[in-house]
């Protein structure tokens, strides 16, 4: 994108769409096709579409050739085992190349992608499988003893589960029940034909948390994939030439989005690094895989900045040419070591769950304002609505939402209508229409907007918690410790913090015959750990017997989120002591 | 420091940052992170544990060595004694 205004003004969504094939014979449009079958069949065959980097050293590349048979595989599989078009295929794996071909043959068979966090403890697994109405589940014997096997008596309709068993010792025997992937995929057919797929036809289900109830599946269609590519190119600005490494795991939307869709799309090489969060190893992958395009996180960038900057003075890193960021704003200290340690500014963009792809974005071709989101892609019309006093969007009187002042908070809104959009959550059409106010979708994040169109993130309008990118429901964490029988009650909020953003920390209240102890905190810590897992459960938490009610018994966390910051306390007119 | 108490003070440390981790139950050659399904977080609040219980700097050059047990408590043992 050379300009940004001359963009805008000539960009359409159908235009975008004529950029890429759809499937021969007018049978639609299907993402795999687009990512991975039509470089298959043509000049980029063999060229590498994943450079995939083991946890313990060693690297294996992927041509799309490669990746169209091995994703041609699992989709004859599928079929094999009876799955049909439609049935939810869930996937729990490490960042390796079986992902990449289960989730691109689930797409190409038309079931419907769910792709799982692996550091979820075994409730959010559970509960989504069941949400999701989970068919088929990919992961690893270590995976599925650690986190499924005691759960699937309590998962009817999980038919299948086929395990990856690389990394299994030989001779090992497989847990009952459960199929291995390999030697199914070594007798499956290595060529598939992809049957008609209507855009609208479902492609994706990716979980997201609320301020209540239970995680929401967010419904995404294969048209989807026009926005993952339009996006790829005037967002992250990929060329075909680049080796793009985005370090966001699948089990994310990011990590789908951007980690496997969209750079497939524009047919370029990924890079896929199974290994964890490791600064001197993020500086090696960069330099040795001569990293072109990055996208990454505040949270990964501030633990490099922790790092100092002679670790990143020892890698050449001169390939880097755009460096883009999203999960919240960038700190100052962050933007300045992007320009000081990489030479390079870090572009942030912002989106969520619910649009399937980046929104608001900084520009190659534009000037970054340190802090801001950016300014709308091209396709897409963003605004800030007027709230009121109960946090709701005010309408005119001719029913359109009012869009609020330059400079004024409010809530951040985006006209709908863009390929990516979500198009409903899963057996839940109430809380989708409730998204949707005077014309507008509510993106729940509250932000300003100034002079010249720039948009500023200031919070989140509701209670849901932003760790290390990633959004928390207070109430899956508060349920889960109620769960514990020394518990009555509990409230969770987000507690900022330098690295991540904000932790979990949650106020218990204990039941008679209880006593607050050091042991009892670390006792709750690690039964809410043990449940929901390491990026889920508090870090923090803390007694308190005087939990704030409002008077219709609910617990007020952004009280209990003012007194842990030592903030004024606010409008506490509907407050009572106890309940 | 000796390797068990090395050992000892790895594993109240760890207990502070993930009371559910079952040291026990790493195979040798493992790393904390994958056995114990730690996050990027909890390794680095385990890190910075270790450093305020030894009152030594650790590097974050030095990090990965500690990404398993036998390799923490070697760095462990280790700690001053080359001056």
């Amino acid at each position: 994108m050379a300009d940004y205004a001359t963009e805008r003004a000539s960009f359409t969504w159908a235009l975008a769409r004529r950029q890429l094939d759809g499937l021969p014979d007018g049978r639609g449009i299907n993402i795999a096709h687009e990512a991975v079958d039509r470089h298959a069949a043509g000049a980029r065959r063999d060229h590498v579409a994943l450079r995939c980097l083991e946890r313990h050293g060693g690297r294996r590349d992927v041509t799309y050739g490669e990746l169209a048979e091995r994703s041609n595989r699992f989709a004859n599989l599928l079929d094999a085992l009876g799955v049909v078009p439609g049935d939810r295929v869930f996937v729990l794996l490490p960042r390796t190349a079986e992902l990449f071909a289960a989730v691109l043959g689930t797409l190409k068979h038309r079931s419907v992608l769910c792709p799982l966090f692996p550091a979820f403890g075994p409730e959010p697994i559970r509960q989504r499988l069941e949400l999701g109405s989970g068919r088929v589940l990919v992961t690893t014997p270590a995976l599925y003893r650690r986190k499924i096997a005691t759960l699937r008596e309590r998962l009817p309709e999980l038919a299948h589960v086929l395990l990856v068993t690389g990394a299994e010792p030989p001779g090992r025997e497989l847990p009952e029940r459960t199929l291995d992937l390999e030697a199914l995929l070594g007798s499956a057919g290595g060529a598939f034909e992809i049957g008609p797929t209507d855009p609208e036809d479902m492609a994706l289900l990716h979980f997201t948390s609320g301020t209540t109830g239970t995680p929401k599946g967010a419904v995404h269609v294969h048209e989807a994939v026009v926005s993952h590519y339009a996006t790829g190119r005037t967002a992250l600005d990929l060329h075909p030439d680049d080796v793009f490494w985005c370090t966001a795991d699948p089990g994310w939307v990011t990590g789908t989005s951007y980690g496997i869709i969209s750079p497939l799309v524009h047919g370029v090489t990924s890079v896929v690094d199974e290994g964890d969060f490791d600064a001197d190893r993020w500086y090696g992958v960069l330099e040795d895989e001569k990293v072109t395009v990055w996208y990454t996180a505040p949270t990964a960038l501030r633990m490099l900045v922790q790092a100092g900057a002679d670790m990143a003075k020892a890698h050449d890193l001169h390939r880097l040419r755009f460096v883009a960021s999203v999960g919240e704003p960038l700190n100052p200290e962050v933007v300045v070591w992007g320009n000081d340690t990489l030479g390079l500014p870090i572009h942030d963009n912002w989106w969520q769950t619910e649009t399937g792809g980046i929104m608001i974005a900084n520009y190659p071709c534009m000037d970054i304002r340190p802090g801001s989101m950016g300014r709308p892609l091209p396709g897409i019309d963003a605004t800030v609505l007027v709230r009121d006093e109960h946090d709701r969007v005010v309408l005119g009187p001719d029913g359109a939402a009012v869009e609020a002042a330059i400079g004024h908070e409010g809530e951040l809104a985006l006209r709908p209508g863009w390929p990516s959009m979500f198009r409903g959550y899963l057996d839940d059409e109430e809380r989708y229409r409730a998204c949707f106010v005077g014309g507008w979708y509510l993106s729940g994040d509250l932000a300003r907007r100034d002079d010249d169109g720039y948009f500023w993130f200031v919070g989140r309008g509701d209670d849901v918690i932003k760790s290390a990118g990633h959004l928390i429901g207070p109430f899956e964490v508060e349920s889960t410790l109620m769960e514990h029988p020394a518990v009555v009650e509990a409230g969770v909020i987000g507690k900022p913090d330098a690295v991540s953003g904000q932790v979990v920390k949650a106020f218990v209240t204990l039941g008679t015959g209880y006593e607050p102890s050091e042991d009892l905190r670390l006792e709750l810590i690690g039964f809410a750990r043990r449940r929901l897992g390491a990026a889920v459960a508090p870090r923090e938490l803390a007694f308190d017997q005087q939990l704030p009610h409002t008077e219709s018994g609910k617990i007020m966390r952004r009280l209990l989120k003012a007194r842990e910051l030592g903030l004024p306390e606010g409008d506490t007119s509907t407050l009572v002591g106890r309940r | 420091m000796t390797d068990d108490e090395a050992r000892a003070l790895i594993r109240t440390t760890l207990h502070q940052v993930a009371p559910d981790a079952d040291l026990d139950a790493v195979e040798p050659g493992e790393t904390l992170q994958e056995a114990l399904d730690l996050d990027s977080i909890d390794f680095l609040n385990l890190v910075t544990g270790l450093c305020e219980s030894t009152g030594f700097e650790i590097p974050e050059r030095d990090y990965p060595q500690l990404s398993t047990l036998e390799g923490a408590v070697d760095y462990l043992t280790g700690l001053g004694s080359a001056g």
